[in-house]
């Protein structure tokens, strides 16, 4: 399933989107370690399939927590992106 | 004197038993509790069957609003809470289902349904809830690939229609037949708000609109604002319509108008209404749920 998190305001849509179908596969769960701002966790979903999703703490703040890993923090690409070996991850913005 | 007033709103309640089946026959007995923000359903198997089911309307409190749907169901039947061996809650307050043993999302449940009614060629969802509506792209199996919501606001949703049978005093069940009884077909009225759109229904009338020329642009309407969102998501055939709304032919047939594809319609010789979807595939997750743990808890000896 393609789960998107987060939200639209009037300066932009911030998502992140999450291909489930493909974090099924995954063991290594690298997501969750290499977000400095541990916004990712493993939880059952819907099919009883154990895959990633943001925090739900987090899912209303994505524009500001995800900010640091934006090119203007100094990262060349995004960790949560790079750590997902299968591309299930990635960023409306 | 005492003047009674007329709920143009209010929708048939609906309670349905399978004939000739009982209940105590079947070794596994699951069900599914849909509590929407405007209908609760409850859908009872027997070993994978629908034994029953029931649709009422949601009260201030979702607990109970669970409860009598669930009562409803089983009214009649000799059939207790402790007779049911799994339930799953779904719908907009599944997480204050008290009895249920797990709560799934709305979603999830709706594709399950509708791939149960329809059958494996199903693809494209679109679920026209009280208060919200959504479009859902799900696989063969029924699980969910990709879905969307519509923005805030009650406008193209279940409540938006009852808002208008009020307003226009009409029967909600009969709005539908009579969006189609005009001469020509009207611009929709505004289906940004539900308010506006009610402001202008009652404008266009006060301008010489005849009722049911209003009601086709409500219609027009909600239909327009549903095929958007259809076409954010991409339209794969085959096409079902679930929620209340797929019961209104005014809007159905408009949908089908704007996004060029019939919606499948429910076999002939079905009782099952497009309206318990959520709750059928709650159901059916509570059925698949409880066989899991049986052979956990089996194999774990």
């Amino acid at each position: 399933m393609i789960a998107n998190y987060g939200y639209r305001d009037g300066s932009g849509e911030y998502y992140v989107t999450i291909d489930t179908d493909l974090c099924i596969e995954c063991e290594g769960r690298w997501c969750v370690e290499a977000c400095p701002e541990r916004l990712f966790e493993i939880a059952r979903d819907d099919y009883d399939d154990e895959v990633a999703t943001i925090v739900a703490s987090a899912r209303k703040l994505l524009k500001e927590r995800c900010s640091g890993c934006k090119p203007a923090g100094g990262y060349g690409s995004l960790p949560c992106t790079t750590a997902c070996e299968f591309g299930a991850i990635s960023h409306s913005w | 004197m005492t003047e009674e007033i007329q709920e143009f709103w209010r929708w048939s309640e609906k309670n349905w038993r399978a004939p000739g089946l009982d209940w105590r026959d079947a070794s596994v007995v699951t069900a599914g509790i849909d509590v929407g923000s405007v209908s609760s359903q409850a859908v009872i198997l027997a070993d994978g069957v629908v034994f029953a089911y029931h649709s009422t309307r949601t009260g201030s409190n979702s607990p109970d609003s669970a409860k009598k749907a669930l009562g409803g169901a089983t009214e009649g039947t000799g059939m207790t809470l402790d007779d049911v061996h799994y339930v799953v809650g779904t719908g907009y307050g599944r997480v204050n289902v008290p009895f249920a043993n797990r709560a799934i999302t709305e979603i999830a449940c709706h594709a399950r349904g509708a791939n149960s009614m329809i059958g494996p060629t199903v693809r494209t969802i679109l679920d026209m809830g009280g208060q919200d509506c959504k479009v859902i792209r799900c696989d063969e199996k029924g699980k969910v690939q990709n879905f969307i919501m519509n923005d805030k606001c009650a406008a193209g949703t279940g409540r938006g229609m009852e808002v208008i049978a009020d307003a226009l005093g009409v029967p909600i069940e009969d709005i539908g037949s009579r969006s189609f009884d005009i001469d020509d077909e009207p611009p929709p009225v505004s289906n940004v708000c539900t308010v506006f759109a009610k402001s202008e229904a009652t404008a266009l009338l006060k301008a010489g609109w005849s009722i049911n020329r209003v009601l086709a642009s409500y219609c027009a309407a909600m239909a327009e604002r549903v095929a958007g969102l259809i076409d954010r998501l991409g339209m794969e055939p085959e096409f079902f319509i679930t929620g209340g709304i797929a019961k209104n032919a005014g809007v159905v047939r408009r949908i089908e108008r704007l996004v060029g594809v019939k919606a499948v319609p429910l076999p002939d010789d079905t009782d099952l209404d497009p309206q318990i979807a959520g709750a059928l595939g709650a159901a059916l997750f509570a059925h698949a749920l409880y066989r899991k743990e049986q052979r956990a808890a089996a194999a774990a000896g």
